[in-house]
């Protein structure tokens, strides 16, 4: 019994074509995900449902709930389907709840505005949704505000106004994406609870293969605003008869062919570093309490090696990288590159001309004002005359990377986020470091650009003999790059090691927690590989 | 930017009556502005003056025309030193964020926020002397913190972008930053800012000519025009209405201006429209 099908959905906005011939049905109680890369039309299927377009929306095709077609409703009737017949939950928790309102009254407030409790009793309500997401009320009074609670507690809270009033589909727009793997796992849990004990559909979007695979029982693949293939989950993913499903699959399970030439020269020696910050006082003439972020963290790095570090946010890895770049000073302990100056604010350029760095987000990375040969050549001011052959050396770096040498003398807005990420590897090369800092740079790509930046680096690293300090959360990623890994924790490394032994034989139990947290493929589903 | 905004249209086309009446009045005016005539005084607006005459018989268009001049130039040169103070203070600010110097230049500006400008302006003219020059250094004064936190404001999220961490890993200074990456990327801010704070300096500019500290006689000024013709509103209230559209439509263009240039430099309103 189909609780609410979707036909022919088309959607312009300013005319560029955004959604074609979209169909499909949600099952009474069941979870469908929609999957798909980024701009491939998967949230503005969602917000079509809600009829939360952007400006410009021209849409056509039906959307039958009940036998009322959603839309064909006005606004009025809109408002009282939203909240009420249809939740919605959104990726970004930071930003989905209102700073300035309690907890309780955000989650009261839906249930009030619908007309359905007065506010003393709507908040008694509010305390047992609050319960229900895992909120006990001894830690979690219906006073607190958003800003005191963590990204999972926040999310529990969005979940909780969403499910205030039992609406009979729930839309969930990425909603672990912005979530550690452990915070992550207990939030699929808690989605997977309540769409069981509430009889609730889910709308899952993401673009996580894995996270469907445990979550969904129906599926559908996205890809430039069409649905390409549909069904059941495990059927679908054993045989994926569509191509673009078969590429996303090979994309996702990727590995880079690589052949380190891990060489016995230590590059990076990290001894004892220790760093902390004073935290706001509690008291007027108490001592400020300190937060230590790194807590005698020593290792090595050798030339040529690829070294991963994973951790949960909060875990210290974001301070120990801003160390290592000598962008911030330790309180204890050294960062020395071979056996140089030690690694701090302020060092010679020489120094500084071993290390370059490639960030996460490829729209932040770049000014936005400057040409690309600009862009690239930027690390040429460490050196004591910029290179007569500057211009050279820019082109032969973005070739290095992929790109072509007239893509100079263009702007960044005109590329890519993957190929923002080239350009950003591009500059990290152009001084031929010895090392590169990877700090996230693959967790904002879409996973078939993932692939190929990853082996973009895997051959630079051989080529160029680089070492890799590979900072991630995700540990498919890490696993597929580096030859050692550390696992990070509260400001201490807890276990390091060979990457495939510690993931095959994790030691520490947080190391366990984490291999355990990560959503994965069933493997007997993969068994059935193409080529 | 296929369709510029209404507002900027209408704003730069006031805005442009002004700007070419006081450069037409560096070569010609219609009558000579400190020519008096008593035989044609208080005339009302007609063929020969086409804004009438004041009560010395001079020529209101032409006055209004010089006027234009004297007011432009003042709130220029303010802005223009609110800008060269305040910009490299609230970069320096932005730069040292969390430290000591920000922390006595951001207090420096609330001080002088906390002085009401208008009475320090007339403060500062009474003690060295009623002049246009001491008027622009008044106005300029109070536009310094204003340029300040405006820069400040927009460097401290550029700040925390990925492309400055990557200028500092390739090795280059608070200050180079500042002028190569920052400077550049907040240049929407200070512009719009700056047509807010010409009109804001055309107005201060006008009070202090009002109460008889701007620019002094003969060289004509709307605020100086308005309080001449206080007494004489009644007999010939065109004296009054004329300058006072003057400064009206000024203030008016600029700001609508300043709102269309916003809308189109600053991304985040873009789209919103």
């Amino acid at each position: 019994m189909s609780l609410i099908s979707v036909e022919n959905l088309s959607l312009d906005i300013y005319g560029t074509p955004i959604l074609r011939d979209v169909s499909f049905d949600i099952a009474q109680g069941k979870v469908f995900g929609l999957v798909g890369e980024s701009g491939s039309g998967k949230s503005m299927t969602s917000l079509a449902l809600m009829k939360l377009l952007p400006d410009g929306a021209r849409r056509s095709g039906r959307a039958v709930i009940d036998g009322r077609d959603l839309f064909a409703l006005d606004e009025a009737a809109m408002c009282a389907i939203r909240g009420n017949q249809i939740g919605m939950i959104f990726q970004e928790p930071m930003t989905a709840l209102n700073p300035v309102q309690t907890i309780g009254d955000q989650v009261a407030e839906t249930l009030v505005v619908h007309g359905v409790a007065k506010r003393a009793e709507a908040l008694a309500i509010a305390r047992e949704k609050l319960d229900r997401v895992g909120l006990d009320g001894a830690r979690f009074p219906l006073d607190r505000y958003p800003h005191e609670l963590s990204g999972g507690q926040r999310q529990r809270v969005c979940i909780a106004m969403a499910v205030a009033l039992r609406p009979r589909l729930l839309i969930a727009d990425e909603p672990t994406t912005a979530l550690d793997v452990t915070t992550q796992a207990q939030i699929l849990d808690l989605l997977r609870g309540l769409v069981e004990e509430e009889g609730m559909s889910l709308l899952m979007i993401t673009h996580d293969l894995a996270v469907v695979s445990g979550l969904a029982d129906h599926v559908a693949v996205m890809q430039e605003g069409r649905i390409v293939e549909q069904g059941p989950t495990e059927e679908l993913f054993r045989t994926r008869a569509h191509d673009y499903t078969q590429r996303l699959f090979a994309a996702s399970a990727h590995r880079p062919a690589r052949e380190p030439t891990v060489t016995d020269e230590i590059l990076l020696t990290v001894e004892d570093a220790r760093r902390s910050y004073a935290l706001p006082r509690r008291s007027l003439f108490g001592t400020a309490p300190k937060l230590e972020a790194v807590r005698g963290v020593s290792f090595t790095l050798r030339k040529g090696e690829s070294l991963g570090l994973v951790g949960e946010s909060g875990c210290g890895k974001s301070t120990l990288t801003r160390a290592i770049l000598g962008l911030e000073d330790l309180q204890g302990g050294s960062i020395r590159l071979f056996d140089r100056e030690p690694v701090k604010p302020g060092m010679a350029n020489a120094l500084r001309a071993g290390l370059q760095v490639v960030f996460q987000d490829p729209y932040g990375s770049f000014n936005p004002r400057w040409k690309v040969s600009r862009l690239v050549a930027e690390p040429f001011h460490l050196m004591p005359h910029p290179p007569a052959d500057a211009r050279d050396r820019v082109n032969d770096a973005l070739v290095e990377v992929g790109l072509r040498p007239d893509d100079a003398d263009k702007y960044i807005h005109e590329f890519s986020g993957g190929q923002r990420q080239r350009i950003a590897i591009a500059r990290a090369l152009i001084n031929r470091p010895d090392l590169i800092v990877l700090d996230e740079a693959v967790s904002a790509l879409d996973v078939r650009v993932r692939a190929q930046i990853l082996d973009l680096l895997a051959r630079l690293q051989e080529t160029h003999g680089l070492g890799y300090l590979f900072i991630s959360h995700d540990l498919h990623v890490v696993r597929a790059i580096t030859d050692r890994v550390m696992v990070m924790k509260a400001g201490e490394i807890v276990e390091t090691g060979e990457t495939e032994a510690v993931f095959a034989n994790p030691q520490h139990p947080y190391t366990r927690q984490l291999i355990a947290a990560t959503p994965t493929i069933p493997a007997q589903w993969q068994m059935q590989e193409h080529a | 930017m296929k369709r510029l905004p209404m507002t900027l249209v209408a704003g730069a086309l006031l805005t442009a009556v002004f700007a070419v009446a006081a450069l037409v009045s560096l070569a010609w005016t219609p009558h000579a502005v400190e020519g008096m005539n008593i035989a044609t005084r208080l005339q009302p607006p007609g063929a020969d003056h086409w804004f009438g005459t004041d009560h010395f018989g001079r020529d209101i268009l032409s006055m209004i025309m010089v006027g234009a001049r004297t007011s432009i130039a003042v709130a220029v040169i303010a802005v223009g030193m609110g800008m060269v103070l305040g910009v490299p203070l609230g970069l320096l600010a932005a730069a040292n964020r969390g430290g000591l110097i920000d922390e006595v230049i951001m207090r420096g500006n609330d001080l002088v926020f906390a002085f009401p400008a208008l009475v320090i302006a007339i403060l500062i003219t009474a003690v060295f002397g009623p002049s246009a020059v001491n008027a622009i250094i008044a106005i300029g004064i109070f536009n310094t913190p204003v340029f300040a936190r405006v820069t400040r404001g927009g460097a401290l999220s550029l700040w925390t972008l990925d492309y400055i961490r990557a200028a500092r890993v390739a090795g280059k200074g608070a200050g180079r930053i500042s002028i190569e990456h920052i400077l550049p990327n907040i240049a929407n801010l200070l512009i719009v800012q700056g047509t807010i704070q010409f009109s804001l300096g055309i107005l201060a500019e006008a009070a202090l000519s009002y109460v008889g500290l701007g620019a002094q006689p003969p060289t004509p000024s709307w605020g100086r025009m308005l309080a001449e013709a206080q007494t004489m509103i009644a007999m010939a209230p065109h004296l009054a209405i004329i300058p006072g559209l003057a400064i009206v439509l000024t203030v008016l263009g600029l700001n609508l201006m300043g709102d269309g240039l916003r809308d189109i430099l600053d991304p985040k309103l873009r789209r919103a429209r």
